[in-house]
């Protein structure tokens, strides 16, 4: 783990926020299409997302559920009042001066999320909130488009719990993942569904022996955090994520190490130099004066409401690798990447509910599937096909298969009329029945043709 | 409460309002027009104070209503160039502003 190696006994404290857009029909609190990307300029906007005097916000039920099942699926409480409030700033993206979001009251608080390597990174809070227009910089000028203004925004805020890199990178990515199984956002970093911004700064590790444990288990022991943090923003990708945090990290380290005094500021990510720099210094940070918004009326949400959205969630992709692990005794390394995405982790599990009837053993398909990067569309009797064809002696040759298929056929007749009356379902039991009578050495990529032909003559 | 000369400046800034020099100029401890007007108006919202509000919860929205929600359907937004007719200067569909500073 790169976190681990020695950094002249400093150790950094990262925390993270995660904003993701919704993807969502509408747009957050006015009917305009969501549906914005690479769309002409101002075509998607109506006088609440302009900005216009005298227009009213008006809630999109969809996001709100959204966000809570966000929430819930990262271990967090919902609250049974929430509230939104007004942001205040000045900035040409936001056209009405204040954004709408939640401080005080956000829908869902105190949650956490398990990494790969055991820790526990503690979610502060996931809220919902109105992205904002998009800016375009040319010759001087400043052009907007406000296409974007009032798209659905979730933002989930962990603690400063991350001590290395690698974890960072974990989390984000298992933020993407959940985001795409939930279906809430397509998530895609290129796009800016969603967007990452790291607060990180350093601190001498008060001994080794604490050092370990903080990065190997829940902070147990709160330690001081440092008097400062620096803001990484504009980070388009995980990999820019990681560099800019790595960058980061040892830029903060030279500094205190030559008796520098780091401050609080917001930096950006220069891919082409590789390297941080300073965007807003601390002089100019923000004074918000959050307010709550007085044309919106509070949210209840009822216990109800919670436990329906919750049983409307699918499995989760860290229960799914679990249960893959446990279920069909597969490594933690092969249930991680034949969950990565929920089609590839159905398309397996129907691989292993035909394979169990043909004998074939869920490793042996997990195998295949990952040395042979086997997609989701490929034809399910062709990949067992050929996973049987791997195995020792088996039965290739047409007039042999034939034979068997005619046996099979003749000992399951009901099978045979279950098929000749429309259920192709059928057709599985009479490959079953050659499996068995060749004793599972028969090639069922060609079996399923055989079949189909002498089923065809009997009557 | 009179306010100082920075907290003014600050006020101004977060409001986004330019101040005259002679507002910005002035020596510390010498009250400017902005000064002065602002005090008055913090003073007389001060009055409120003195209202006992011991065991009142605080009133955030005036309706009583609560979950006023909507179904994620889309209507036809505003074209773009009924979008545009309010903006002082347009380019490429686009509204102009002067210039944001950005890398």
């Amino acid at each position: 783990m790169t976190g681990k190696r020695t950094m002249n006994n400093y150790e950094p404290v990262i925390g993270l926020e995660v904003h993701v857009e919704l993807n969502t029909k509408s747009k957050m609190f006015c009917r305009c299409s969501a549906d914005y990307f690479g769309k002409e300029p101002n075509t998607h906007t109506c006088p609440v997302c302009l900005g216009l005097p005298g227009a009213l916000p008006y809630i999109n039920q969809s996001a709100i559920e959204d966000c809570i099942k966000i929430g819930l699926a990262l271990n967090c409480s919902v609250s049974p009042i929430s509230r939104f409030e007004r942001k205040n700033y000045f900035y040409p993206d936001l056209s009405k001066g204040y954004q709408i979001s939640q401080y005080r009251w956000p829908l869902c608080i105190n949650g956490q999320l398990t990494l790969d390597n055991g820790q526990v990174i503690r979610i502060n809070r996931v809220h919902q909130e109105e992205d904002t227009g998009k800016l375009f910089h040319q010759e001087g000028q400043t052009l907007i488009d406000f296409n974007r203004s009032g798209v659905p925004l979730v933002e989930i805020v962990t603690e400063p719990d991350f001590r290395d890199v690698e974890a960072v990178r974990d989390y984000a990515k298992k933020l993407q993942q959940l985001f795409r199984y939930l279906g809430v956002s397509n998530a895609d970093m290129e796009r800016g569904d969603m967007r990452l911004e790291a607060n990180v700064s350093v601190r001498k590790v008060k001994s080794q022996k604490s050092k370990v444990k903080n990065t190997s288990q829940n902070l147990k022991v709160e330690e001081e955090l440092p008097p400062y943090r620096v803001e990484l923003k504009n980070i388009n990708s995980f990999r820019f994520m990681v560099a800019a945090i790595e960058y980061e990290i040892k830029r903060q380290i030279e500094a205190l190490e030559k008796g520098e005094k780091l401050s609080q500021e917001t930096r950006g990510w220069n891919g082409d130099k590789k390297c941080t720099y300073v965007q807003r210094s601390k002089e100019e940070a923000h004074d918000y004066r959050y307010f709550p918004e007085p044309d919106l009326p509070e949210l209840r949400i009822e216990e109800s409401r919670v436990k329906s959205l919750e049983s409307s969630m699918p499995e989760l992709p860290w229960s799914k690798n679990k249960r893959f692990e446990e279920e069909f005794k597969l490594s933690t390394a092969q249930a991680k990447i034949l969950t990565e995405t929920e089609e590839l982790a159905d398309y397996f599990e129907g691989l292993v509910e035909l394979g169990g009837k043909e004998g074939i053993d869920a490793v042996k398909i997990a195998n295949y599937v990952i040395n042979q990067k086997i997609g989701a569309g490929t034809s399910v009797e062709e990949v067992l096909g050929k996973i049987k064809a791997k195995g020792e002696g088996v039965i290739g040759d047409e007039r042999e298969l034939e034979k068997l298929a005619q046996e099979a056929i003749s000992e399951n007749e009901k099978a045979v009329a279950d098929y000749k009356s429309g259920k192709e379902a059928a057709l599985q039991v009479l490959i079953g029945g050659v499996m068995r009578l060749s004793k599972g050495k028969a090639d069922t990529s060609k079996l399923k043709p055989i079949l189909e032909k002498l089923l065809k003559v009997v009557t | 409460m009179k306010l100082t000369k920075d907290q003014v400046k600050k006020v101004a800034r977060l409001a986004n309002l330019p101040l005259t020099s002679d507002e910005e100029d002035l020596p510390e401890g010498e009250a400017g027009k902005y000064s002065e007007q602002l005090s008055r108006v913090l003073e007389y919202i001060d009055q409120l104070n003195q209202v006992d509000t011991t065991g009142v919860e605080p009133t955030f929205n005036v309706s009583g209503e609560s979950n006023i929600m909507r179904e994620d359907t889309t209507v036809a937004s505003l074209s773009q160039e009924e979008a545009l007719s309010n903006a002082p200067q347009k380019k490429e569909g686009m509204f102009v502003t002067k210039g944001v500073f950005e890398e």
